[in-house]
């Protein structure tokens, strides 16, 4: 009889972060962000998943279970990670030689992953708690990307959307999210630079807004830069004073490590509002005591800071702004509260940064802004960014040739016609790479692939026409065709990392058959239903005169089994939800037959009650 | 349909600041009609559609707000042979300027090599004045010999680009 009404269309916005990560969504005309899922993974020893805060404890109980900054392992290869590996306990499990060259293997506890599928339990959680919040299934959603991702990193993290059930209607790029939330209710013209410093990574873009068009000027940045940097420099320095001290090298004991870096990223955290913080340490009944000044803290990461500033210079150079034309600086990510950081900023701009926003949330409340473009709640703003890499292909001598330059917006594309060069040859190969050098040996290769079945010609004589197309997601997409005859070409496309379709797809298949947290985010979304049925029909019986009938005792009994519903309602036990609708029904029992007595309104019937 | 055609405009390649912004808002209301962002609940061939036709509005803007990729891709829809050029072929003014630019690579002369940069620069600036002026002949005259020239002067102008590249010490090592 009640009908609650699904929009069946929300979409909702995920910042899949290097340390948190959020789940927002349009309310009406204003973003609405879910607390804050810490990006740690761990898997119990009887098999179960425990994602974010939950997590978090078990770095320290089982190291050896649990996964942390899992970003930036996403779309990279073996040979790339070998300095995050000295730097992070990542249990990297490849061994098959084959498997080594395209995707990672990382070891938690018996089982392996990979990074995509790290990210879909991170993923599925948001999912989970937005369903809870909202009480509907979620299914579609805008998932950010850091804006200098290249196209392997982008792959891996739609794969990881899709592993977790959900359509990825867009990839947008973090800073670029932030400028959304920003803009909201902000100036209509106007040149804007966003900084966005996070755990893992940094990104500058230079945007200029016009009516509602958020055009992305240029965009520069590094994939490898935030703050656990900063954690890893304070992490040595307590790590060498126990080397000293206690005569012991700790830096292998997964337990020390994990606890110190709590402690370490505490400290960070009160320098940004403390001249000095403590860094403690207690383990097996030794303890370890070591101050840390601002100043200290402030030329131990200098070199970080200024890491940061020549891709703002060469962004400006791009977007062919000087520090005067921009307007107006937007701080995002949580490395950005760090007083140092912000000077810097402030002196290359010469101008104050926005810091209105939460650094945390603004690139989750921006995602939702996107996501209502998309579904069309929001109008009138539109994004219109651009690749941060060029697109090129490697031509003899291993020169690259580009076919879209960085910076340029995105969708984009580009044609190529190629050939053959022996008589009678009936396949070309060819190799895609992304990045600014000259041979292809020094950029990202992206994926070679195979024009074949060409009908045997003299060489020269066959012309195959390519397409190159940098979609809205800044993900590359190739076809080919036979210029002559116009008929389609036959590709075969090898991608140098990352998953091929069929392994995404064995892997969502097997996520839906282990589903069992989809299947409990599903069970807490129909409890939840059921709740907002029972509360709507109470709620308008008490307008009917019924409700006058019954004893003071009996109301506010009803009164105090609502109050029990709306405490378990929002948790994500569903037998807690169904059971206190269960009390709730008993005790509105009376209520309800005598509302069908006097047949004034037949409103509960239809419901369980 | 070509660029122009799609963008509404006519083969002109003097850019002032009017045509700059004109340019501009014909690229933003088209931006409006036809990106994918928009039509996103569709079909998916609607979608591809989106996508297809935003990148060929993207590619057109991007071609014909740049002075020099406006006349190169004029030329090629007028007819001309662009083709790669050849840096094999010093160009005999340049003989000497070449030479020494060599010698300075060669001995990684860094005072050297920043006074060659800027030699080539102001030549660059020479070339982009005559550039103007040939310009401004196509679009008064529409007489190819004026595209004629505007090719003589691109080449020449690639040309020197390459050896300001080549200065450019920072990004060879």
């Amino acid at each position: 009889m009640f009908q609650i009404e699904f929009d069946n269309d929300k979409v909702v916005g995920i910042d899949l972060g290097t340390t948190n990560s959020l789940v927002a969504w349009m309310n009406l005309t204003r973003p609405e962000v879910l607390p804050l899922v810490p990006s740690i993974v761990s898997v119990s020893p009887s098999g179960e998943m425990i994602v974010g805060d939950k997590a978090r404890q078990e770095l320290i109980d089982h190291p050896d279970r649990t996964i942390y900054s899992v970003k930036r392992l996403m779309g990279r290869g073996i040979a790339d990670v070998q300095e995050e590996l000295k730097l992070f306990p990542f249990h990297i499990a490849n061994s098959d030689e084959k498997e080594s060259e395209s995707i990672i293997r990382v070891r938690l506890g018996d089982r392996t992953f990979t990074p995509p599928e790290i990210s879909a339990f991170i993923l599925r959680q948001l999912k989970q708690n937005a369903e809870a919040a909202l009480g509907q299934p979620v299914t579609k959603a805008v998932i950010t990307v850091p804006a200098y991702f290249n196209d392997a990193q982008r792959q891996a993290t739609r794969d990881a959307g899709r592993i977790a059930g959900l359509e990825v209607l867009r990839l947008v790029n973090e800073p670029t999210a932030a400028a959304l939330a920003y803009g909201l209710d902000k100036r209509q013209e106007g040149i804007i630079a966003v900084y966005d410093l996070g755990g893992g990574t940094f990104d500058i873009s230079i945007l200029k807004l016009h009516e509602g068009i958020f055009e992305v000027l240029a965009t520069n940045g590094d994939t490898h830069l935030g703050g656990d940097d900063i954690d890893h420099r304070l992490l040595n320095i307590a790590l060498e004073d126990l080397q000293s001290e206690w005569g012991e090298d700790l830096s292998h004991v997964g337990e020390v490590v994990q606890t110190l870096r709590q402690e370490v990223i505490r400290a960070k955290e009160s320098l940004s509002f403390l001249p000095d913080a403590d860094i403690d340490f207690a383990w097996r009944g030794k303890s370890y005591h070591r101050e840390i000044t601002r100043d200290l803290f402030e030329n131990l990461i200098k070199d970080i800071v200024d890491r940061t500033l020549g891709p703002c210079r060469s962004c400006m150079k791009d977007a062919g702004v000087t520090h005067e034309q921009i307007d107006e600086v937007v701080l995002v990510g949580g490395s950005t509260r760090i007083p140092m950081v912000r000077g810097a900023v402030e002196v290359l701009f010469r101008t104050k940064p926005h810091t209105e926003l939460n650094p945390d949330e603004v690139v989750a409340l921006g995602a939702a802004v996107q996501a209502g473009i998309l579904a069309g709640t929001v109008e009138n703003q539109l994004l219109l960014d651009v690749t941060p890499l060029s697109l090129g292909i490697e031509i003899s001598g291993g020169v690259v040739s580009k076919i879209i330059h960085r910076n340029s917006t995105i969708p984009a594309s580009a044609s190529e016609t190629f050939t053959t060069g022996v008589d009678g040859q009936t396949n070309v190969l060819i190799h895609v790479v992304q990045g600014e050098r000259e041979l292809a040996k020094d950029c990202r290769s992206l994926l070679r692939f195979d024009l074949k079945d060409i009908a045997p010609m003299p060489a020269g004589m066959p012309r195959i026409e390519v397409r190159f197309l940098i979609d809205a997601n800044g993900i590359l997409n190739v076809t080919a065709r036979d210029a002559r005859t116009g008929k389609e070409q036959s590709i075969d496309v090898q991608p140098s990392y990352g998953l091929t379709l069929e392994q995404t797809e064995a892997m969502i298949d097997a996520a839906i058959e282990h589903g069992e947290e989809d299947l409990h985010a599903a069970q807490v979304a129909l409890a939840r239903v059921d709740a907002d049925a029972i509360l709507l029909a109470i709620e308008k019986a008490k307008h009917n005169d019924a409700w006058l009938e019954l004893t003071d005792a009996e109301r506010e009994e009803i009164s105090d089994a609502i109050r029990q519903l709306q405490t378990v309602y929002h948790g994500d036990d569903h037998h807690a939800i169904r059971d206190t609708i269960d009390i709730l029904n008993d005790v509105t029992h009376k209520l309800a037959e005598t509302m069908m007595n006097t047949a004034v309104s037949g409103a509960l019937k239809g419901t369980k009650i | 349909m070509d660029y122009f055609a799609f963008l509404d405009l006519p083969r002109n390649l003097t850019i002032d600041a009017n045509a700059a912004k004109d340019l501009e808002k014909r690229f933003y209301a088209l931006s409006r009609q036809l990106h994918p962002d928009l039509h996103s609940r569709k079909s998916p061939a609607e979608r591809e559609q989106a996508e297809e036709s935003t990148a060929v509005l993207n590619d057109a803007y991007r071609t014909l707000r740049d002075p020099v990729a406006r006349a190169e891709y004029l030329l090629k829809l007028e007819g001309f042979d662009i083709g790669e050029q050849t840096t094999k072929d010093v160009p005999p003014e340049l003989l000497e300027e070449v030479f020494e630019l060599n010698m300075a690579l060669e001995e990684a002369d860094i005072p050297q090599l920043e006074s060659a940069r800027q030699k080539f620069e102001g030549m660059r600036g020479e070339i982009d004045v005559e550039l103007q002026q040939a310009f401004a002949r196509w679009d008064a005259t529409g007489n190819r010999e004026a595209l004629t020239a505007v090719r003589g002067i691109l080449n020449r102008r690639k040309y020197i680009t390459n050896l300001i590249n080549q200065t450019n010490v920072p990004d060879r090592i």
